[in-house]
């Protein structure tokens, strides 16, 4: 019986959350739609959460362009493809690694950010008296940082993307000799613009998934500073989750079986 | 006549009862202490007389209107009439107390930003903070802090004030400074104001009419003297604050 409490209370828990998550959503698509936008706000989190990110998302991109590259030139020069690294390198970083690496990355940089501080203003009251003033905590706390990731994730899976890119030719070259425009005429012919342009959007759905888990998880916060901590983590958990789950089901409708053939 | 009123609400966090047929009449133009041991449920009556806090049952009447029957965007345009001082006063970290003390003001009128210079100054000069308006909340003191939060609370001129524990954790000397102040912006505003307290003697000095709370609902109302000399024991054990008597420990 015990088992059954468990499983209907962990079920009534996914339920809640995943209730509260998509109700918050919907608020803030109205308040958009509404263009109920503080813009300066918006501005100052588009700093906060996508310009203070660029460093650790450039290098990360960096790493993992440099790192797949040097297995695709040792893969590649045993089999006497030494032409297909750059496009190996540009496929996976466009498609798929320069999307999901920042996502994740950020989701653990402005994901945390996010859910510490709405949820240290939640147990200092200071999201009770933004209501006490009528004010909408959704105007004044999530649309900004929801607008604001919308606009900078593309930007830095971009430049994540191009970074990766930079970073596997210049290993190529050092490592395996493969010329610089031999890498980028096979990157040119096996990566083309809408795999960035797609990563791009993928950027959209995991800013979303990043600023309302962070912000739910912040407002909800019980228990002072051990339950902003309690947040902060359950914040960049779910969200590394969800951007994984997200990634797969994009991937899946976007490229289909394309990959696979 | 009174300015807001609780009729027999009930109201539940989880499976603990907070409030069970509580009422409570709110008299216009005075300041109304609400007094009872800690966690009775005195500052979720502040937060449904001001729209925070829907009850399970009952009905809550400010000016009239049953906010129970509030749309949601009405209930933002009518809680720009009631100002709230909390008890950590709730400044927002990020702003100076001028900008504190100003949004507000930006947010809800469309004064000029001479005007809201000038309202916001007065407000915080009202407070004795006049001279703080560019400090950071970081950087003030417990007092200040409060006073921080009289000053927001009031910046709109509302109908009705509500403190919660505005004394609670200062030394005698703020805590007279504070009360004194209370008194003031009550008369200044020529409004209402229903402050918690568990501070005895500030109560006795501001209170116009005291109500104590006790297992969800208001046992007792009157007048300070009328308070002192109520013959219900749980008042009596409360204001001689002894552990002998009805109030379990």
């Amino acid at each position: 019986m015990k088992i059954l409490e468990d499983v209907g209370r962990g079920t009534l828990g996914f339920l809640e959350y995943s209730g509260g998550v998509a109700e918050l959503g919907a608020e803030s698509v109205v308040l958009l739609g509404r263009w109920r936008v503080r813009v300066m706000e918006t501005l100052n989190q588009a700093y906060i959460l996508g310009v203070q990110s660029t460093v650790i998302v450039l290098l990360t991109s960096l790493f993992t362009g440099m790192i797949l590259s040097l297995e695709a030139a040792n893969q590649a020069q045993t089999f006497g493809v030494s032409d297909l690294v750059g496009g190996a390198v540009s496929y996976a970083a466009s498609r798929e690694l320069g999307p999901m690496l920042t996502g994740v990355v950020v989701a653990g940089r402005a994901g945390a950010a996010i859910a510490a501080e709405l949820g240290s203003m939640a147990v200092t009251e200071q999201i009770e008296a933004l209501e006490a003033l009528g004010l909408s905590p959704v105007v004044m706390l999530v649309v900004p940082r929801l607008l604001a990731l919308i606009l900078m994730l593309p930007l830095l899976i971009i430049f994540a993307d191009i970074v990766a890119v930079l970073g596997g030719m210049w290993l190529a070259k050092t490592t395996a000799g493969i010329s610089y425009g031999s890498f980028i005429e096979s990157a040119r012919i096996y990566s083309h613009f809408p795999d960035y342009l797609k990563g791009m959007f993928k950027g959209i759905f995991f800013a979303i998934i990043i600023v309302l888990v962070g912000c739910y998880q912040g407002f909800n916060v019980r228990g002072g500073a051990a339950g902003v901590g309690k947040a902060t983590t359950g914040a960049v958990v779910v969200s590394i989750i969800l951007i994984f789950a997200a990634n797969f089901m994009l991937s899946f409708i976007m490229y289909g079986t394309q990959g696979i053939r | 006549m009174s300015l807001a009123s609780l009729e027999r609400v009930e109201l539940k966090y989880g499976e603990k009862v907070v409030l069970q047929n509580c009422s409570l009449q709110i008299a216009e133009g005075a300041i109304t202490c609400l007094i009872g041991l800690s966690g009775a449920g005195k500052s979720t009556i502040l937060r449904l007389l001001n729209g925070l806090r829907k009850p399970d049952a009952g009905r809550v009447i400010v000016r009239g209107i049953d906010l129970n029957t509030l749309h949601p965007r009405d209930l933002i345009e009518f809680r720009q009439r009631i100002g709230f001082a909390f008890q950590f006063a709730a400044l927002f970290d990020s702003l100076t107390l001028f900008e504190n003390v100003a949004l507000p003001l930006r947010e809800h009128t469309k004064m000029t930003s001479s005007e809201i210079n000038k309202t916001v100054m007065d407000s915080l000069e009202s407070v004795g903070l006049g001279n703080a308006s560019d400090r950071m909340p970081a950087e003030l003191s417990g007092g200040m802090l409060k006073r921080a939060g009289f000053a927001r609370a009031i910046v709109t001129n509302p109908d009705l004030v509500l403190y919660d524990e505005p004394t609670t954790g200062l030394d005698p000397i703020i805590t007279h400074v504070l009360t004194d102040t209370i008194k003031r912006l009550r008369k200044q505003l020529n409004g209402t104001a229903v402050v918690i307290s568990h501070d005895l003697d500030s109560i006795f000095a501001m209170a116009d009419y005291v109500a104590m709370l006790f297992e969800g609902a208001i046992i007792a109302y009157g007048t300070v003297e009328e308070i002192r000399e109520s013959r219900n024991p749980i008042v009596q054990q409360f204001l001689q604050g002894s552990e002998v008597g009805p109030i379990p420990l």
